[in-house]
């Protein structure tokens, strides 16, 4: 293994990192506090989330040089365990567990303009679809290999706007300002196709010092690894919409009913 | 109102299934059973890529929201079984036609099969496309039709 700026000293943070976050979590949700019980389905998501995101960076920062382990950390930070995440509502278990004057803080700021800027879903999928254009057509990727800095930041760039963007499409986090379905579904849409065509073209545009072999293993993990996680959110979305829609049916018949009597 | 609402998601449901089911097959059959298309064709020029992407991207999205509005129609008790499956029938056609014509041959993204003589695969191709969706439409023109003779009697 060899190591750019302390390649040792990083997987030993995200290891911290890791266990700090699994640590803070359970904690939070298993405090008997007479509240209700934390339901154990979340706690199972968050550690899931928590052990891919791990492994992804894990699998990239032990042989950097490989674009095919490059691919896979990709989809699983970038994708799977910001999903992950994002269902396991570390926002409503915050606001619960916090007292009442920082959940107040932290109501008022999920309520603020910054915040609502970058959870609406153009924001958030300009963010994500962005950060992957400069990475591959734009020609960042060669140089996150030199500079260690960079390295950091994309990857972290990743997680972080990977989890906006799934959590702007089908979040259960409250959401005060939650963008109309439509918008969702179209903006889900886009970030889909886009993804299938940046995926797709570095089969055949393989980024510099990338072997073609490895170029197109990796191109077909990040395709059909992405759509994978892509369908689940839109499966995530229409549940939601199939239980509203549920619930507007129940309401009109009620209605019918009382004005017939 | 409400019924027109319905049945225009009983065809919503099936034209977008029919979208699904065709992407689903070009992927299975031909991209990975068959291995007749290739992932990526050096040649590809970028509109083919664009508009691949698209496709590939709402095959997935339309074949989901389909059953979310299939379970949906099932819950309101408002199905209508050819309207639904002449949807299915256009949705499939329509997409194969779109495929074997825009893609395959006009933006050249890649083609059916390699080192054989086109012609006779692009036309069977197109053909099942065209009686996919003539079949459709004579699906939904009877359900118009036995729509009509119920709201007579």
């Amino acid at each position: 293994m060899h190591n750019h700026g302390g390649g040792v000293s990083a997987m030993e943070l995200v290891s911290f990192a890791l266990l700090a976050a699994i640590a803070v979590y359970l904690l939070a949700a298993l405090r008997p506090a007479g509240r209700p019980i934390w339901p154990r389905r979340r706690i199972v998501l968050w550690i899931a989330g928590c052990l891919v995101a791990a492994l992804s960076v894990q699998a990239t920062a032990t042989n950097h040089d490989d674009f095919a382990r490059h691919a896979v950390a990709h989809v699983g930070l970038g994708m799977l365990a910001p999903l992950l995440l994002m269902l396991a509502a570390p926002g409503t278990l915050a606001l619960r567990s916090l007292s009442a004057v920082p959940a107040r803080r932290l109501a008022r700021m999920l309520r603020s303009r910054p915040v609502r800027f970058l959870t609406y879903p153009v924001t958030a999928a300009v963010l994500h679809l962005g950060g992957l254009w400069l990475l591959y057509p734009g020609g960042l990727y060669p140089s996150i290999h030199v500079n260690g800095l960079l390295f950091v930041l994309v990857y972290v760039h990743l997680f972080v706007s990977g989890y906006l963007f799934s959590a702007s499409i089908a979040g259960i986090d409250p959401a005060p300002h939650r963008a109309s379905f439509g918008t969702r579904a179209v903006v889900l849409c886009a970030v889909m196709a886009g993804h299938s065509i940046l995926s797709k073209q570095l089969f055949g545009n393989q980024p510099p010092d990338v072997p073609v072999a490895e170029a197109e293993l990796g191109s077909m993990i990040m395709y059909y690894g992405g759509d994978a996680v892509s369908v689940a959110l839109v499966v995530l979305l229409f549940a939601g919409w199939y239980r509203e829609a549920g619930r507007t049916q129940r309401r009109l018949e009620s209605r019918t009913q009382k004005s017939s009597v | 109102m409400a019924r027109s609402t319905d049945s225009g998601r009983n065809l919503l449901s099936g034209i977008l299934l029919g979208v699904g089911i065709a992407g689903f097959v070009d992927e299975v059959v031909f991209h990975q059973l068959l291995r007749w298309h290739h992932f990526y064709d050096r040649s590809t020029p970028a509109v083919g890529l664009v508009s691949d992407g698209i496709f590939h991207a709402f095959s997935w999205f339309a074949t989901v929201a389909a059953l979310f509005l299939f379970a949906d129609i099932r819950r309101r008790r408002t199905f209508e079984p050819s309207r639904w499956w002449g949807g299915i029938l256009i949705g499939c056609g329509a997409f194969q036609l779109y495929d074997g014509i825009i893609q395959h041959k006009l933006f050249g993204l890649h083609q059916i099969r390699y080192d054989v003589d086109l012609l006779p695969y692009d036309l069977t191709w197109n053909i099942i496309a065209v009686v996919l969706i003539a079949g459709g439409v004579v699906l939904l023109a009877r359900s118009r039709r036995s729509r009509g003779v119920r709201a007579d009697a």
